[in-house]
């Protein structure tokens, strides 16, 4: 029955002395208690990066508004921005993908579980720094890149940007060590009959991304710890006024940044391929090419970082071919929308909250997609540069993108990692009010953008328009803060009285669910055997089996 | 591959980026540090260089305690290892004292860009250098004490160690390079 090659241990309570109570999750090793305080831990953030996003629309909603301060309106859009990216979409997705990864390769742990905990625990506590900013003075309020010279001692008026530079570098040392854990797991932990050509493409997309972060995280860690001599011990590496350069930073930042958007959503590209071939009863079309193009999408993402530069001046040559890369890399990503696509159509749709999660991430995100493109236009981007064109645009792909995938992934992998559903009644209150809310907010940015409104500024003049758009927007912020709200209320509820989830409940193919529901602490006793990509279906359709995919290399 | 090796091969490649930046950052402040002292008329290349030569000599000293581990002399690869350590605390003694003179000469990190730049790099690899014996100390504590035998999963340990020792030792010959023979030259 079994090939397994689990590994010879069991990490976690089973192997180790049983702790209880909380002490067994603090002194956790096991990948899916990790990866359940990794969504925790994402999940308290989103709600202070979200309580953050509410004062700002509050102020936000009417001109000539005096409800905060200028200087804790830069504070406050700072700390969403970062919160939102390292503390949320970033650990969260980490978070999904340590629970499942394992599983679904027939793993019984990560590689490393010690180098696991760590990863978590020190994110954590670089995410508490951050927030200690606020009791130390103030938080730092230069926008999520802080910009130099502006985070130079001498346009400081607090430490903040110490404790960013600091958090931050303990959040990327422990990103740092999740990407080498899941790259180990992956090669070598499998079960030796899952080869490269008959992983699940979840798992293919961890792969990439993680080889993206090992690449790209050590650029932003060296960025941050420059930035950290210059601040504590006066160095001017970023100063102009004494030789240094602002336009360095620029591109240490930027040649991090790009790469990091691709971070936050490959994996969101990862949950889509496995929830809607699921829900669509096909498999999904074209596995070749999702797999293909998101291993050009991490290369490319290498070569476009200075279109987030285009109003520095670089000169003609340099825009032409950051507009061109940056055209060049909406390529693979349209592959994966026309996957996704055909993988929707002629199939037999089961429109459960996490599919509509699912389906509403590939409308938001091509939305997001293409006002993207719009920006490697260079006249374009001068434009619109730093208008709320341009938070439209981040908001389409990292909401309306990653934030749904997330969500399309949790109400998916929940009844695994609980054993009850999510209600599928308030799943659809949340959805519903989650894309009304989100599209109010949002949509009309795109406008108020165009209509010359600058982002980052703490009010605005009573101009034609501005107010009713505004103001719209707001009342989106509001129907969000209701979705959070349904969705609390639903999580608390299922896991406690929510239906019984069983083994496999929405006929899934991949390992995770041939297992119980929650996993044993040794995940499978034993490991049904893989010959092709969606081993349960082969076993639940013998007559029925999908084509056998040969082993890596025997074509 | 074992998971040690692959584990120590990826951070290794991480590192690689990162000593990267440092790098660009330093050739980048190259041409115009802002006056002050430059690598030109403040390092002493020469004595540097006799230094390089224990941690360079270091790559081979583990490459035999390695051998000496593999044939299953552990008696021999104690010593070898016990080399190693010698030589790259003798390279660490080495960037001690070229510190304790630049900064007699008034050369401290917000001296100017070259000496930012200069000591952030050099620094890091000091420091890389230092947790590097650290971990051939323990390496070198478990085999003393017979907690590491020749089994396959003890002698991945030997060999991550190994790695990421080669890894320090090549990184000081980029650093060595493009930081003291460019100023000779």
């Amino acid at each position: 029955m079994s090939d397994a090659a689990l590994t010879d241990r069991i990490a976690g309570p089973a192997g180790e002395a049983a702790h209880r109570g909380l002490l067994s999750w603090v002194a956790s090793v096991d990948h899916k208690q990790i990866g359940i305080m990794y969504l925790l831990s994402g999940l308290v953030f989103f709600l202070i990066g979200g309580l953050e996003a509410m004062l700002i629309r509050v102020q936000l909603a009417i001109p000539n508004n005096h409800f905060l301060s200028p200087d804790m309106f830069d504070q406050l859009f700072t700390m969403h921005g970062t919160t939102m990216i390292f503390l949320v979409v970033m650990p969260v997705l980490t978070g999904l993908t340590i629970y499942v990864m394992p599983l679904m390769i027939g793993a019984r742990d990560v590689a490393f579980p010690r180098l696991n905990a760590m990863s978590f625990w020190i994110q954590l506590f670089g995410g508490i720094l951050l927030y200690f900013s606020f009791l130390a003075g103030g938080a730092p309020n230069d926008g999520w890149f802080s910009y130099a010279p502006l985070s130079e001692p001498a346009f400081s008026f607090n430490n903040g940007l110490s404790y960013w530079a600091l958090g931050l570098a303990c959040v990327g040392i422990g990103t740092l060590a999740g990407s080498i854990n899941m790259i180990v797991t992956i090669v070598t932990l499998r079960v030796k009959s899952l080869t490269i050509r008959r992983l699940p493409l979840f798992v293919w997309m961890t792969l990439v991304n993680s080889f993206l972060m090992l690449m790209a995280l050590p650029i932003i860690n060296a960025t941050f710890v420059t930035l950290l001599i210059d601040r504590l011990l006066n160095a001017h590496i970023f100063a102009p006024a004494f030789g240094g350069s602002a336009l360095l930073w620029q591109h240490y930042f930027w040649s991090f940044g790009h790469p990091e958007v691709y971070i936050m959503i490959l994996p969101a590209f990862a949950i889509i391929s496995e929830v809607i071939p699921v829900f669509s009863g096909k498999p999904i079309y074209g596995y070749e090419f999702v797999a293909a193009s998101t291993v050009a999408i991490a290369l490319l993402s290498f070569t476009v970082w200075a279109h987030h530069m285009f109003a520095v001046g670089m000169g003609h040559v340099f825009d032409l071919f950051f507009g061109f890369m940056s055209m060049t890399i909406a390529v693979p990503t349209g592959i994966k929308i026309f996957n996704w696509s055909a993988t929707l159509y002629h199939g037999r749709i089961r429109l459960t909250t996490s599919m509509l999660f699912g389906i509403a991430f590939i409308v938001m995100f091509t939305i997001g997609g293409l006002s993207g493109v719009s920006f490697a236009v260079v006249p374009v981007d001068w434009q619109l540069t730093d208008t709320y064109y341009l938070v439209a645009h981040i908001h389409y792909v990292l909401f309306g993108g990653s934030i749904f995938a997330i969500l399309a992934g949790i109400y998916y992998w929940f009844p695994k990692m609980s054993g009850r559903l999510l209600d599928e009644h308030l799943g659809k209150w949340h959805f519903w009010l989650t894309f009304i809310g989100f599209n109010l907010t949002f949509f009309l940015q795109h406008l108020l953008g165009m209509m010359g409104m600058r982002r980052r500024v703490f009010t605005y003049p009573n101009l034609p328009g501005w107010m009713i758009l505004n103001l719209i927007s707001t009342i989106g912020a509001f129907v969000l803060l209701a979705s959070v709200l349904v969705f609390l209320w639903n999580i608390i509820v299922s896991r406690r009285h929510g239906q019984v989830a069983g083994d496999n409940p929405w006929d899934g193919w991949t390992l995770e669910w041939a297992t119980s529901s929650p996993p044993p602490p040794e995940n499978f006793a034993l490991v049904p055997p893989v010959g092709g990509r969606r081993p349960l279906w082969d076993m639940k359709h013998p007559d029925r089996r999908d084509e056998a995919v040969a082993a890596a290399g025997a074509r | 591959m074992s998971r040690a090796k692959l584990g120590i091969i990826l951070f290794v490649i991480s590192e690689t980026t990162f000593f990267g930046l440092l790098v660009t950052s330093y050739i980048y402040f190259h041409g115009d540090p802002g006056g002050g002292p430059t690598a030109a008329n403040s390092l002493n290349a020469l004595r540097t260089g006799l230094f390089s030569i224990l941690l360079f000599s270091s790559s081979g000293t583990m490459v035999m305690a390695a051998r000496s581990y593999r044939k299953g002399r552990l008696k021999g690869a104690l010593g070898w290892l016990c080399i190693t350590i010698v030589l790259g605390g003798g390279f660490l003694v080495g960037q001690a004292l070229e510190y304790a003179d630049l900064f007699a000469k008034g050369v401290v990190i917000n001296r100017n860009l070259f000496a930012t730049t200069f000591f952030t790099l050099t620094g890091f690899h000091g420091l890389h250098v230092l947790i590097g014996l650290i971990a051939l100390a323990i390496l070198t504590g478990l085999l003393a004490g017979g907690k590491v035998g020749a089994g396959a999963r003890d002698s991945d340990a030997f060999e991550a160690v190994g790695i990421y020792w080669h890894f320090v030792d090549a990184v000081w010959v980029l650093i060595f390079s493009v930081v003291y023979l460019w100023a000779v030259l």
